[in-house]
């Protein structure tokens, strides 16, 4: 590899986020800003090896970037701040700057805003910040390149065009941003599989990219409670990976994983994250489960899971969130603290509509007939999950059980 | 940057305006919420609409020119009137889009307005 080469690549994968969202703030065009500094990678990749690696890089970086949008902007002859433009033109060739301040903060709040589709909210940010390209994340999503590229094209043309402000909002307002932001990569983490791994032969996740967003939203917006709940849940995500097919590939539900498989450094963080966020009471839905999730391994401790305190958690979740998927969770702990047959009607009382094509719904419902006694109704709605489940190996997994027990 | 404001009204919320018992509430809201934007240099221009029954929509299909009855699009909803105001950002423009009377009955849309370049 020729020299400067490395240098440059090294200084793409730390620092690309936070020239872009300085760039972006200063000019207020996201796009313009990508492509300008895209424009200075491959100048920097020519010259580097041949002048050698400045003494300031990120600087350098930065005035190729900032030379090529104002002649963009002449170029295309288009009214521009007068205030702006003399910014730029002022600014002495090359200069050192200290450092470079992080406002990748308000970057991540723009590409969070409300007038911007909340679909495309995570795309954003992970473009954005981690420069991910477009047909890398529209294959997690399952979505068409050419539809997710076209939507970040039109995205960011609003952010420009709009006025869409690279700023923090309000104190009373910024919870709210944060918890989009927080939503849209919860989404980026679970998309496309029921599982933590997806399938092999499935496109690769971005829960990586997801999980090291959280982290940043938590570096740079250290109280915000929500954002540490979150990492807390994404971490007992991550630490339970390793248990979740045994040595034949086969599926192992959460109550039957060896939790010696389960990572011991991912569970021991995310409880100090917790910890964290309970610390600055100011409760929420993704602390509430990463409460669950925190009791679900006490059994790597005990021995035994606490199906009450979980009943409770899931309580709680309820008046926070009102989910299904939070009240299929109270049903079912409800029913292994020994209370089946109420449980069983807390289920039945879902409204069909936005119950009969959910898969874990008929998982759980299974289960509770079951518990319950009604052999021949559990068999039923077993066959009824089996028939909505996605995943080739959680399929074979309940068809064994169908099987097993007729 | 500048931005144009469009006022949304629910017919009931058009009515008050309408009802000699509710006519000074309705407009004095109007009054306030426009010289708040004048006094803070914001406005640019603006006027209240007449009434959605004096509206007519032509359209030109096949070379013909066709009149009909109404506003443009059917919604419950109709324009009552615009402003176009000054702000640095789009946060600041929703921030006097929220103070709408009619932003609780109805809704304000906003949307830039196009800066022409200054030719040579």
């Amino acid at each position: 590899m020729p020299a400067g080469w490395a240098e440059a690549e090294r200084a793409a994968r730390e620092a690309y986020g936070r020239l872009v969202a300085w760039l972006a703030w200063q000019w207020r065009d996201l796009g313009a800003a990508e492509d300008a500094l895209a424009e200075a990678f491959v100048a920097a990749l020519e010259r580097w090896p041949r002048d050698g690696v400045p003494a300031a890089p990120e600087s350098w970086l930065l005035t190729v970037a900032k030379r090529e949008l104002l002649q963009r902007e002449r170029r295309r002859r288009l009214e521009q701040s007068p205030a702006v433009l003399a910014l730029f033109e002022a600014e002495p060739e090359a200069a050192a700057v200290a450092s470079i301040p992080d406002r990748r903060l308000q970057l991540l709040c723009a590409c969070a805003h409300p007038a911007l589709a909340a679909r495309d909210h995570a795309p954003l940010m992970l473009q954005a910040v981690l420069g991910l390209e477009a047909k890398t994340i529209a294959r997690a999503c399952l979505i068409a390149p050419a539809t997710l590229a076209q939507r970040l094209v039109r995205a960011k043309a609003k952010i420009r065009d709009a006025g869409i402000p690279f700023e923090t909002p309000e104190a009373d307002e910024l919870p709210g941003r944060i918890g989009a932001m927080l939503e849209a990569l919860y989404g980026a983490y679970t998309v496309g599989s029921e599982l933590a791994s997806p399938a092999p032969e499935a496109e690769p996740a971005l829960r990586d990219e997801a999980l090291f967003l959280v982290r940043l939203i938590v570096q740079l917006q250290p109280d915000d409670a929500e954002a540490l709940g979150l990492l807390a849940l994404l971490l007992h995500a991550e630490a339970r990976r390793p248990a979740q097919f045994d040595a034949d590939g086969a599926f192992v539900p959460l109550t039957r994983q060896d939790t010696q498989r389960w990572q011991r450094a991912a569970m021991h963080e995310a409880e100090a994250t917790l910890r964290r966020a309970a610390a600055l009471q100011r409760p929420g839905p993704f602390q509430t489960e990463a409460a669950i999730q925190s009791a679900h391994n006490q059994r790597a401790f005990t021995g035994r899971t606490p199906w009450r305190e979980i009943a409770a958690l899931y309580a709680l979740l309820v008046a926070q969130q009102g989910s299904v998927g939070a009240r299929i969770g109270h049903a079912v702990a409800r029913a292994e603290a020994g209370e089946a047959a109420a449980a069983l009607a807390e289920l039945e009382a879902l409204p069909a509509a936005s119950v009969a094509s959910h898969q874990p719904y008929w998982v759980a419902r299974a289960h509770l007939q079951r518990l319950a006694g009604q052999a021949e109704a559990a068999m039923a709605s077993l066959q009824r999950a089996i028939g909505l489940t996605a995943d080739e190996r959680v399929r074979r997994f309940l068809s064994e059980r169908h099987s097993g027990a007729e | 940057m500048e931005y144009m404001l469009l006022f949304y009204e629910t017919p009931e919320e058009v009515a008050r305006g309408q009802d000699p018992k509710q006519a000074e509430g309705y407009y004095g809201a109007w009054m306030a919420y426009i010289g708040a934007m004048q006094a803070g240099g914001q406005f640019k221009s603006g006027a209240g609409l007449q009434g959605v029954s004096t509206a007519t929509t032509v359209k030109v299909q096949g070379g013909r020119r066709q009149v009909q009855d109404g506003p443009f699009p059917d919604t419950r909803e109709h324009l009552g009137g615009y402003v176009v105001l000054e702000a640095p950002t789009l946060d600041a423009a929703l921030e006097w889009a929220a103070r709408a009377p009619c932003a609780a009955a109805g809704g304000v849309e906003v949307r830039p307005v196009m800066q022409m370049p200054d030719h040579p």
